[in-house]
């Protein structure tokens, strides 16, 4: 006998209960604390708050414990949280020129001011698992710096003073805010930037791979890429002067590309641009092979592939919401599905009624 | 129903007034222009995107301390999604909710209209995944609102006498497109297209919310909503063979149940408000019949 369904609410809260309890794990092992998540999945914390749009260490930790450690669903729980919060207004644009640098690395030039400073990375890592760190194995601390560091001037403005690169644009009054203003194509690079830097790592990463393939190639150089802190500075109108706030870890890529120059513009460098929290070489390069790939119609270059293509890349980049639609699916959709279980099976039964006929002359035509 | 005690660390309804006042100017907008989709900052909500954002960002916009809330998914009251949308308000509004469409002072939906005619100041809202009509013909945003402005629905005409050429029938069954008013094409939601009739001079509100394309659209009350057809080809709404199995209603819109692996299914409404208040009236259908 059917019986109707029932108990949606019921079901619910059991199934969440049961997802309290396997996120918890074997009570006997003892519970990760946000200290060991920020401090020892650092990269992962990162990614959560460059992604998630909010810097702050602890809340992205707890996010990921809250998560399971599935990282879009941390980047949503971030977002969710920071779209709560007031907004009192930008700071003034971060100079990332006179950032502490803890890694900073050109491959446009074997040595420069400032110097090359590898800093903490995997690369020339070999990627042999170490069985070592199953346990906790005494690490000696790395070598820092003694004397005080020099602001490391930027490559982009070292070649900017030859004139070999384009300037910079510059940024007059308040900038856009894609979280507060609906995006309305085409958007300008700000608004460009902004969405890909809180866009999904895998997502730039496959596109600016595919520019490196052919699909909208570029002749990238690795400028340069940095990192490490800066100030953060807000303008006060009552002091009449800007006042740090606060200093963020960031990751900066500027990309350089070859440009044989058109009607309005000499040959020169062109720019791509990345920028994010925290540490992550790999997206904030992403981007700026993204960034570039963008500017085609600016720089008068023929739209062929899809990382050309803003809305194609702007309106498919950001993972919460690819999640959100994709996982819809799971969705009941028992209305259209009855919907359309109808049309197959009329087209069904009037298919069957041609077969038949043209079976029903046949055979009369062979009698 | 019970009224429920507001979480007290949230703005009534969750969004931020100055939020609130975006979107009800959006909602303004809308009703101004009937079918015409008014881009607004849709905010992240606490549910993913895909889920009824935009509808719940619309819902908290318009609703009040003497609202009655209704919502449901696929007709019903207690699918879980509508379950978890309908405990967010009472959680972050404390408002009354409500099963019965005729109580219900704004009644949240997704992909169906109540089977019971809603009347002068109740308001419906829909979940929207995809606001734009055109999008599937052609993916542009920039393109299709291009098109919308200059009434440009050729190619919409198009694909529906294909769909007669090559079928036989139009292949649309839900998310079937109107025209509003004579003017601008629009998306109903997901709605199966038997329930498209029932928009047509609705004496309801009709509000549409899409959270994820950022887009709000309306339909005012007595709005002319006709769908999309050819004169050699009128259109049609869906017919089930029997009545609900359970309320015995006819002329209502169906889901099929399946009750065993052996090809034993049965249609029972979709719009559970609608079977259960019947039932109560005294309605039965076939398989209440057999077991008494």
């Amino acid at each position: 006998m059917y019986v109707a369904v029932k108990g949606g609410e019921a079901a619910i809260d059991n199934a969440h209960r049961l997802l309290a309890d396997r996120r918890r794990g074997d009570r006997s092992v003892p519970a990760l604390t946000l200290e060991q998540i920020a401090g020892q999945l650092a990269l992962g914390v990162d990614r959560v708050m460059s992604e998630g749009s909010l810097y702050d260490r602890r809340l992205a930790a707890l996010a990921i414990k809250q998560a399971r450690g599935d990282m879009i669903e941390a980047i949503f729980l971030l977002r969710a949280y920071r779209t709560t919060l007031p907004r009192f207004g930008h700071s003034e644009p971060i100079d990332t020129g006179a950032m502490l640098v803890e890694r900073r690395i050109s491959a446009c030039y074997k040595d420069l001011p400032g110097g090359q400073l590898l800093g903490p990375t995997f690369d020339y890592t070999h990627r042999l698992l170490d069985e070592e760190l199953d346990g906790d194995p005494t690490i000696e601390a790395g070598d820092k710096r003694t004397d005080p560091q020099e602001p490391v001037t930027r490559i982009a403005d070292i070649l900017g003073a030859e004139g070999l690169i384009e300037e910079d644009e510059t940024a007059f009054g308040e900038p856009g805010d894609i979280t507060q203003t609906p995006v309305e194509f085409p958007l300008s690079r700000a608004m460009r930037l902004q969405s890909l830097s809180r866009g999904d790592e895998g997502f730039l990463l496959a596109l600016g791979y595919s520019t490196q393939r052919g699909y909208a190639r570029s002749h990238p150089f690795a400028g340069e890429i940095r990192i490490g802190e800066v100030e953060v500075e807000i303008f006060m109108p009552e002091l009449g002067f800007a006042v740090p706030v606060g200093r963020v870890q960031l990751t900066e890529c500027q990309m350089v590309n070859q440009f044989k120059g058109s009607a309005k513009a000499p040959p020169q460098f062109t720019r791509g641009y990345g920028l994010v929290f925290g540490q992550s070489e790999r997206k904030v390069m992403a981007m700026a092979l993204c960034d570039r790939a963008l500017r085609a119609e600016e720089l008068g270059e023929d739209i062929v592939a899809p990382a050309q293509d803003q809305e194609f890349v702007l309106s498919h980049c950001d993972n919460v919401q690819a999640t959100g639609f994709v996982e819809h699916l799971k969705l009941p959709h028992y209305v259209d599905f009855q919907s359309e279980l109808g049309l197959v099976r009329t087209m069904r039964a009037e298919h069957d009624q041609v077969a038949n006929d043209v079976a029903f002359e046949a055979k009369e035509a062979a009698e | 129903m019970n009224q429920h005690h507001r979480a007290a660390n949230y703005n009534f309804a969750y969004l931020d007034e100055q939020t609130k006042r975006m979107i009800r100017r959006a909602i303004l907008k809308a009703i101004a222009i009937p079918g015409y989709q008014v881009p607004f900052a849709s905010r992240e909500m606490p549910m993913p995107y895909g889920w009824g954002t935009g509808g719940v960002q619309v819902t908290a916009s318009i609703l009040g301390p003497d609202d009655v809330l209704k919502v449901i998914d696929q007709g019903a009251d207690d699918t879980t999604n509508a379950v978890s949308i309908r405990k967010f308000f009472e959680r972050v509004a404390g408002v009354e909710t409500t099963t019965k469409t005729a109580e219900a002072s704004i009644i949240q939906t997704r992909h169906r209209i109540p089977e019971e005619a809603m009347t002068e100041g109740q308001v419906l809202v829909y979940q929207v995944p995809i606001p734009e009509p055109l999008r599937f013909l052609e993916p542009r945003e920039t393109e299709t609102r291009k098109m919308h402005a200059l009434e440009e629905y050729g190619l919409m005409h198009v694909k529906l006498y294909e769909d007669i050429a090559r079928n036989g029938h139009i292949a649309t069954t839900y998310a079937y497109p109107v025209k509003v008013e004579g003017r601008y094409v629009m998306d109903p939601s997901p709605i199966p297209k038997f329930d498209n009739p029932k928009m047509h001079m609705s004496e309801a509100l009709q509000l549409f919310g899409a959270g994820r394309e950022k887009r709000i659209y309306a339909l005012p009350p007595h709005t002319e909503v006709v769908s999309l057809d050819f004169e050699d080809h009128p259109f049609e709404i869906q017919k089930f063979d029997k009545p609900c199995a359970l309320c015995g209603a006819e002329q209502v819109f169906l889901d099929e149940v399946i009750l065993d692996d052996r090809g034993n299914r049965m249609f029972v409404c979709s719009d559970t408000d609608h079977c259960e208040s019947r039932r109560a009236d005294g309605h039965t259908g076939a398989v209440v019949q057999e077991t008494i």
